[in-house]
């Protein structure tokens, strides 16, 4: 499994702090300021923390400015490039005729339609879960948490078995489906603990004014948690962008490829074009740290306020 | 309104999974599992794959490492993310900032970041190769060729990925400690040894009973960092289970023996994880009553 769904299911024990939002107002001036000496540790042990973290980062941007000769030399490191060079990008870009932007392409598609029929899907039964008692509520609510610890290997050789048998074999449906099945449970828990959150009397409004059931799930509910959903969605597009094992075996040809899959194609065992790897990486990076900085004050949030009532 | 979902539940999960266990007792493999044209021929073995597989040096070697790799990674997740968590907890300058950029390795898809790592591994034009030729060793090791140095390796870049997971929540959990209890505790002459362990430990434990469980199975089912960094190697010395799994169905077509791995995987799972909750329950009630 990938890490964001792994972060957004901790949202289905009950136990996450309800003071996340609290956590950012005002820190707390406690007994008194610290000596200098402290302070500086504290800095800098900081400091050193965000190196290591930004490291990373920093080294494939930087690489990939570098031409092919700089990155195989190996007899001394040199942090900048001597030439700064564009040629890397170019080359990943138009490559076998646009290759790269296709495999772009087949990530946010598959992403966003795993996105909408999964939370879709999830909506519809953690609403149900959240709402009516019915036999077998228990064993429904556990089996979605127990989905959550499957391992893949239990599941990647009969749904490959499947895709096969029903020739979804390097398709994006097949992908999509098989997705589904990581996202669906996850989103069921994250969702159900949201819908807790909202009190009946505002349904029983809604009722009374002439709405079908599936009418105030709709326009009542759906709206009054946009939060919510709004989370449960970025969680399920990032686990299926950077899904490897099944994109892996279930597409076969390069066009089909999503990014995780293609840009290993650069650094196979005996080929290893690291300046390529590094400038589409590069590429991928930056719209994503981008989004989850931006983003990540309410994703938090949402997180929290979803598992809380969990 | 369940309908939907539970239709497709069935046919995504409990049909594979139910057909998963099936395929664990069979000698499925790549010339009998058929496929759109040919129909499957595969037979019933009983338990002869997870005899196979629990008899094997393999598996008590993939064990061995996967229980490593799981309680090293989680440790210090939590150590970490716990000591980074208690300095952004306090009254700091930059404190926004640093609290964003230790999120970056978060904000990245772990995949890039699995590649990232693998190239500051490389031998011989890695990053940490040159620089430790620049600091004067002479011959570095192969961080990713050598069996050792290729658990340290994994191991070290998932270290760096599951960090601000922890702080983010564990930061959380620290807020939620109510400020009051550690200044009654500082005035009745507390060290801050003491405040730490006798306050802001236990008052962490629910969030952080949570978020070890989860790190421990997240970590026990990781397979990007493992898979695109090493591939497993080199012979095999840094398989997991997950992995190893993996490549028993997709490199050997051993779908049989993979299947049987999977059902022993989930079963762990299924035990430690009651067997976690349990005890967590359990110190709960000694905490309180």
């Amino acid at each position: 499994m990938s890490d964001f769904i792994e972060t957004g299911s901790s949202s289905t024990e009950v136990i996450m702090p309800e003071a996340l939002a609290a956590a950012r107002a005002a820190p707390r001036r406690r007994r008194g300021g610290r000596s200098r000496s402290m302070s500086l540790l504290l800095h800098g042990s900081l400091v050193c923390a965000v190196i290591i973290a930004v490291f990373p980062v920093f080294w494939i941007t930087i690489s990939s400015f570098k031409p092919y000769n700089e990155i195989v030399s190996s007899t001394t490191l040199k942090i900048l490039p001597q030439t700064w060079t564009l040629q890397n990008y170019k080359h990943v870009i138009t490559n076998d005729d646009y290759q790269f932007l296709h495999w772009f392409a087949n990530s946010i598609v598959i992403a966003l339609i795993t996105t909408v029929v999964g939370v879709f899907l999830a909506a519809t039964a953690a609403y149900a879960l959240s709402r009516y008692r019915f036999p077998g509520y228990r064993t429904a609510l556990n089996s979605f948490l127990i989905t959550q610890m499957f391992p893949a290997a239990i599941l990647l050789v009969p749904i490959y078995n499947i895709m096969v048998t029903l020739g979804l074999l390097n398709t994006k449906t097949g992908l999509v489906l098989a997705y589904s099945t990581v996202a669906v449970p996850f989103c069921v828990w994250m969702l159900k603990g949201y819908f807790d959150t909202i009190p009946i009397s505002i349904e029983e409004a809604g009722r009374l004014d002439g709405l079908t059931p599936f009418g105030t799930f709709w326009r009542i509910v759906m709206p009054l948690s946009l939060p919510g959903i709004a989370v449960t969605c970025f969680f399920t597009f990032i686990t299926a962008w950077n899904e490897v094992a099944f994109a892996n075996i279930l597409l076969t040809t390069p066009d089909n490829y999503t990014l995780p899959v293609g840009l290993r194609t650069y650094v196979f065992q005996f080929q290893q074009d690291w300046q390529y790897l590094t400038a589409g990486a590069v590429l991928v990076t930056i719209p994503a740290v981008l989004v989850f900085l931006f983003a990540q004050r309410y994703l938090i949030s949402g997180l929290t306020r979803g598992g809380v009532k969990g | 309104m369940l309908v939907p979902t539970f239709v497709v539940m069935g046919l995504l999960v409990f049909y594979p999974l139910a057909k998963g266990i099936y395929l664990s007792f069979t000698n499925a493999d790549r010339f009998n599992i058929g496929n759109k044209y040919i129909p499957s021929t595969y037979s019933w073995i009983g338990l002869a794959n997870y005899k196979e597989i629990l008899t094997s040096q393999e598996f008590r070697d993939v064990a061995g490492f996967t229980v490593l790799w799981t309680f090293v990674n989680v440790f210090f997740h939590f150590t970490i993310g716990l000591a980074l968590a208690m300095a952004l907890n306090r009254t700091l300058k930059f404190r926004g900032m640093y609290r964003m950029l230790l999120l970056v390795p978060w904000a990245v898809p772990s995949f890039i970041s699995a590649f990232a790592w693998r190239f500051i591994f490389n031998n011989p034009y890695g990053f940490l190769d040159l620089l430790l030729q620049k600091l004067g060793v002479s011959n570095p090791p192969a961080f990713l060729g050598d069996p050792t140095w290729a658990k340290f390796s994994v191991i070290t870049a998932n270290v760096w990925l599951g960090v601000p997971f922890m702080m983010v929540a564990l930061l959380g959990g620290l807020q939620a400690i109510d400020a009051d209890l550690l200044d009654a505790a500082a005035v009745d002459g507390a060290t801050a040894w003491q405040r730490f362990w006798n306050v802001t430990l236990p008052g962490l434990r629910p969030v952080a009973a949570t978020v070890i469980l989860l790190g421990l199975i997240w970590t026990f089912n990781m397979f990007n960092v493992i898979y695109l960094i090493t591939g497993g190697g080199p012979a095999n010395a840094t398989q997991i289970f997950a992995t190893f799994a993996y490549q028993e169905a997709f490199d050997f077509k051993r779908y049989g023996v993979a299947t049987a791995y999977g059902v022993i995987l989930l079963s762990i799972m299924l035990v430690f994880g009651s067997f976690y909750r349990w005890t967590v329950a359990r110190m709960g009630e000694e905490t309180w009553s």
